[in-house]
């Protein structure tokens, strides 16, 4: 014990010394916070894609225009949810979902559309490069059942397996098997994280993978997987979910900002509603963000001094 | 010899139950290749009734605008807010919170000091720091934070029901169910709903944490009051003691390890909550975990899990060391060390404000990209060595075990499966499993998630079994051996409150997206609680039973089987009740792994709008299991201890 409260003494007396000559708090000059564009709300959907966007526009709003980004990261139904309690006012990625535009945007009148985010999405079923470069007529659907019994698993039930992902998403699948007659069960992986697995796996070691997938997505920097080609989309052919029998309709990614916010006269939002880039822009900082482990910041700033221009006819300028 | 003579009686009455049983199973399997097909109940992944369509719609007329919620949200945000203030938020225009790292470290270690003992305060602050130079310091304290307003909330709720239940009997059998649902009703059902009721942000967080991590302190509690022997209650009473003194003076400090034992489990249930409720913007280690794994970063997620554990380790210990110190007025010698520590407190807290150095952790040492690569390499390295030999075993699990059992279930007709599990009820646990059975089997049909329930079932079977094994080996194991014992809590800590998240993806590229994947899950989830009560269980049979039973000469497996087992019943019970309930717990984190079923149900119901009904709908299907498998196992427990103590009596 008594050794104890020496060491205890002596520990005091060394931090004393040591802490002393240290720097003082307050003694930093404080970044002074932009008065005229205020404080918004931005939510941040779980995935890099998404991240990206986010990155760049809180960059350049705060740098540029002098406001304050609150960043909440947010799954998609809960942020829209935040329009109506005033707990998000932008949402820079919107992957169609016409039921919430309809609840939140034409009955409750608590968001607005701010147009496009210039990404085009694209959903579909897809498979590991190797297998495309091993079996190159397998990117069409009419051959899929030739192959069916490569993609037998534990859990299809003695039939091929497509593997489907993140429950975020609408999906056909189920109508599409029953009405290509396609002799596939739909097995749930049930998210993204286990998806992105599947497919790094079934690319390393060779194993049959038939999958839901989507672009942009970070992934595609890892591996170029394939898409396979269902017969095309045409107007109208998705009428009735039970009877779909034909391939997803390209998705224009859109943005959401609430009501209050669009009103606020804020710059902020006419840089949001400005904002606009492509699949490579997004991919190309989403890369920094995943790949080379920058921070969103980090990664914003260097994209945006790469691409001052694009930048600049969002502000305006 | 009481199992003896009661086998021996049942058998003149009656068949043998085992005999029963068999009978009624075999006879199920015959029935089930007759009518194998018919009235299955099946609904597809998109498909809802008009049940879970009237629950979407209603989704949100509750709650909206309630001045009451309105009154807990504010105060619970002010709570929560404040103590992030303190600890690790930049507050009251200062760049850097109230109290810096040092401060922090300083104080936490003083009160593990103070209310534990020299021990656990140096463990404190290694721990503290250790999450310190992992470079996660900010997050972890809003963790910390989020965490102790949780747990402090939930044990002000908790202990007082606790001791109601453990008082009275019919509180006791309402406050199971309630507890029963509370821990079983997936978060993912509840977490849309109350950031309506709550708004997004920090309170939202500390209720869903609050739902989830009570009931085991109350639950705990209660079964500490009611295991209290009922000759010292007698006596106290005869000794004219009030209510109040017979609780406090006999009832409360006899129970006083079980209920330590509680508070230890809600707080990794807490912890256990951190990445769930990150889900919903709660600030801290759980963001750290879901953004790594957006890019599949196992390292990064491995490093914050980590941190989880670490804190997990640093409370538990401390509030154990609290629990085990004995009461008494501390000597004059440690009320001037006292003193001498807290100045030494006001020193550190004082620095913690004036210095940059003592206020933000200094990140030039960062061991968290260390550990985050060799996390990375460790878990490739397994997946190269393992990696075919793993999918050998889920496939012989699923096509030996698996898929026969769930082909029965999900192939058999509803009202097959509801006679034959409502016969095996009556068989084993007398009306008291019968009827509940019953009508919970009647709630599943009407839920309209029959058939996915039956796929759920059959995962939670094969997991519970293993779960209970498991359990049972390593708790006695434990309970007989300290040294064990303190070996094998870190690992049993790390296993409840490390994120299921973090070592999902190592699963998955071990057993790929499959059922076996959540089953593995579930079961690394839920060995440690049923261990960790099965060792507290055994250590609590009274020494002299033991001594005696060495002395005649007893094989260390006849003290096993015939003492400590047997005296230790109740707390087995109760650890397999609450392994069964930890299994359907992680259903739905079972579902994001490809277990599908009502897991993937609870999920799409979070996540898309039309789909909620049916989510909720397969959230209470997830209870309804839970509920119905819970009063079976507890009527069955009773009925054979009914049969002993009759046995022993003659």
């Amino acid at each position: 014990m008594k050794k104890l409260r020496y060491a205890g003494v002596l520990t005091a007396v060394a931090l004393a010394l040591t802490g002393c000559g240290g720097e003082k708090i307050g003694s930093q000059p404080q970044p002074s916070a932009g008065k005229e564009c205020g404080t918004f709300n931005l939510t941040v959907s779980p995935w890099v894609g998404y991240e990206a966007n986010a990155a760049v526009v809180a960059y350049v709003a705060t740098k540029d225009l002098g406001c304050k980004v609150v960043k909440k990261n947010l799954k998609e139904e809960i942020a829209w949810q935040g329009f109506s309690t005033g707990e998000v006012d932008v949402n820079l990625e919107n992957w169609g979902h016409e039921d919430l535009k309809k609840k939140y945007i034409t009955t409750d009148k608590v968001a607005v559309e701010a147009g496009s985010t210039g990404v085009k999405g694209v959903i579909g079923w897809y498979v590991p490069p190797w297998m495309a470069a091993k079996y190159p007529d397998i990117t069409d659907w009419k051959n899929l059942n030739k192959y069916a019994a490569l993609f037998k698993t534990s859990e299809s039930g003695g039939k091929g397996q497509l593997l489907d992902g993140d429950p975020s998403y609408v999906t056909n699948d189920e109508a599409l098997v029953k009405n290509l007659a396609l002799n596939y069960k739909v097995v749930q992986s049930g998210s993204e994280t286990a998806l992105i697995q599947a497919f790094r796996d079934a690319e390393k070691n060779k194993r049959p993978l038939l999958a839901y997938f989507y672009e942009p997505q970070w992934f595609f920097n890892e591996v170029k997987l394939v898409k396979i080609n269902l017969p095309a989309y045409k107007a109208g052919c998705d009428a009735v979910p039970a009877k779909i029998a034909c391939d997803y309709p390209p998705y224009d990614l859109d943005k959401i900002v609430s009501k209050k916010f669009a009103d606020s006269g804020s710059p902020a939002y006419d840089l949001v509603k400005n904002f606009q880039w492509t699949n490579e822009d997004q991919n190309a900082v989403a890369r920094m963000i995943a790949v080379d482990k920058l921070t969103p910041d980090q990664a914003a700033e260097k994209w945006v001094k790469d691409n001052q221009p694009k930048v600049n006819a969002w502000l305006g300028k | 010899m009481a199992a003896v003579t009661s086998d021996m009686e049942v058998e003149v009455r009656r068949p043998r139950r085992s005999v029963v049983v068999g009978v009624l199973l075999v006879v199920w399997v015959a029935a089930y290749f007759v009518l194998r097909g018919i009235d299955t109940l099946v609904l597809g992944g998109q498909e809802t009734t008009p049940l879970h369509r009237w629950l979407t719609e209603h989704r949100d007329d509750v709650g909206q605008g309630n001045v009451f919620f309105d009154a807990i949200r504010i105060a619970v945000d002010h709570f929560v807010v404040l103590l992030q203030n303190v600890i690790s938020q930049p507050s009251f225009d200062r760049p850097v919170p109230v109290i810096g790292w040092l401060g922090v470290v300083a104080t936490s270690a003083y009160c593990a000091w103070a209310f534990g003992n020299w021990k656990v305060a140096v463990l404190t602050a290694a721990g503290l720091g250790f999450v310190g130079l992992q470079g996660l310091w900010q997050e972890s304290m809003d963790t910390l934070a989020l965490t102790v307003a949780a747990v402090l909330l939930s044990l002000l709720i908790a202990i007082p029901l606790g001791i109601w239940a453990g008082l009275s009997n019919r509180a006791f059998r309402v406050a199971t169910l309630v507890l029963d649902l509370m821990q079983t009703l997936p978060t993912f059902v509840y977490l849309a709903p109350l950031t309506l009721f709550f708004a997004i942000g920090p309170a939202a967080a500390t209720i869903a944490t609050l739902i989830y991590a009570a009931p085991p302190a109350v639950r705990l509690t209660a079964h500490a009051i009611r295991s209290v022997p009922p000759e010292s209650v007698e006596a106290a009473r005869s000794l004219g003691s009030t209510r109040g003194q017979t609780l406090l003076k006999v009832l409360l400090p006899m129970s006083r390890s079980t209920v330590v034992v509680g508070i230890n489990q809600t707080i990794m249930a807490a912890l256990s909550m951190v990445t769930v409720a990150a889900l919903i913007d709660a600030p801290g280690l759980g963001q750290t975990v879901l953004k790594a794994l957006q890019t599949l970063d196992v390292g990064v997620a491995f490093n914050a899990g980590l941190a989880i554990v670490v804190i997990a380790i640093v409370l538990d210990r401390v509030t154990t060391a609290a629990g085990d110190r004995p009461w008494r007025t501390a000597s004059v010698r440690r009320k001037v060390l006292l003193g001498a520590g807290a100045l030494a407190v006001l020193v550190a807290v004082w620095f913690s404000r004036t210095y940059v150095w003592a206020a933000d952790f200094p990140s030039d040492v960062n061991v968290g990209s260390r550990i985050a690569v060799v996390a990375s390499d460790v878990t490739d390295w397994v997946q190269n060595v393992f990696g075919g030999f793993t999918y050998g075993l889920r496939d012989a699990v699923t096509i030996g075990l698996l898929n026969p059992l769930e082909g029965l279930l999900t192939g058999s007709p509803w009202w097959l499966v509801s006679a034959v599990v409502v016969a095996l009820a009556a068989v084993l646990g007398g009306w008291r499993g019968a009827v509940p059975a019953a009508v919970c089997l009647l709630l599943l049909v009407a839920t309209g998630v029959w058939q996915d329930s039956m796929v759920t079932l059959a995962s939670t079977l094969l997991a519970t079994v293993v779960v209970v094994a498991v359990g049972l080996a390593l708790g006695v194991w434990a309970g007989r051996n300290r040294r064990v014992d303190t070996w094998i809590r870190p690992v049993l800590d790390a296993g409840q409150t490390m994120p299921p998240f973090v070592y999902l993806v190592p699963f998955l590229a071990l057993f790929g997206t499959s059922r076996f994947t959540a089953i593995a899950a579930a079961v690394v989830f839920a060995v440690p609680v049923t261990t960790k009560i099965v060792a507290d269980g055994i250590r609590a049979v009274p020494v002299a039973t033991v001594e005696a039973a060495n002395s005649v000469g007893s094989s260390a497996w006849q003290v096993i089987s015939k003492v400590q087992l047997p005296v230790a019943r109740r707390a087995i019970t109760l650890a397999i009740n609450q392994g069964l309930i930890y299994v359907l717990s992680m259903v739905v984190v079972g579902g994001l792994v490809g277990a599908g079923a009502l897991g993937y149900d609870v999920a799409a119901g979070f996540a898309q709008s039309e789909l909620y009904g049916k989510g909720l709908a397969a959230g209470l299907a997830i209870v309804l299991l839970g509920v119905m498998l819970d009063r079976i196992t507890q009527a069955a427990a009773r009925r054979t201890q009914d049969f002993q103590s009759r046995g022993d009596k003659r």
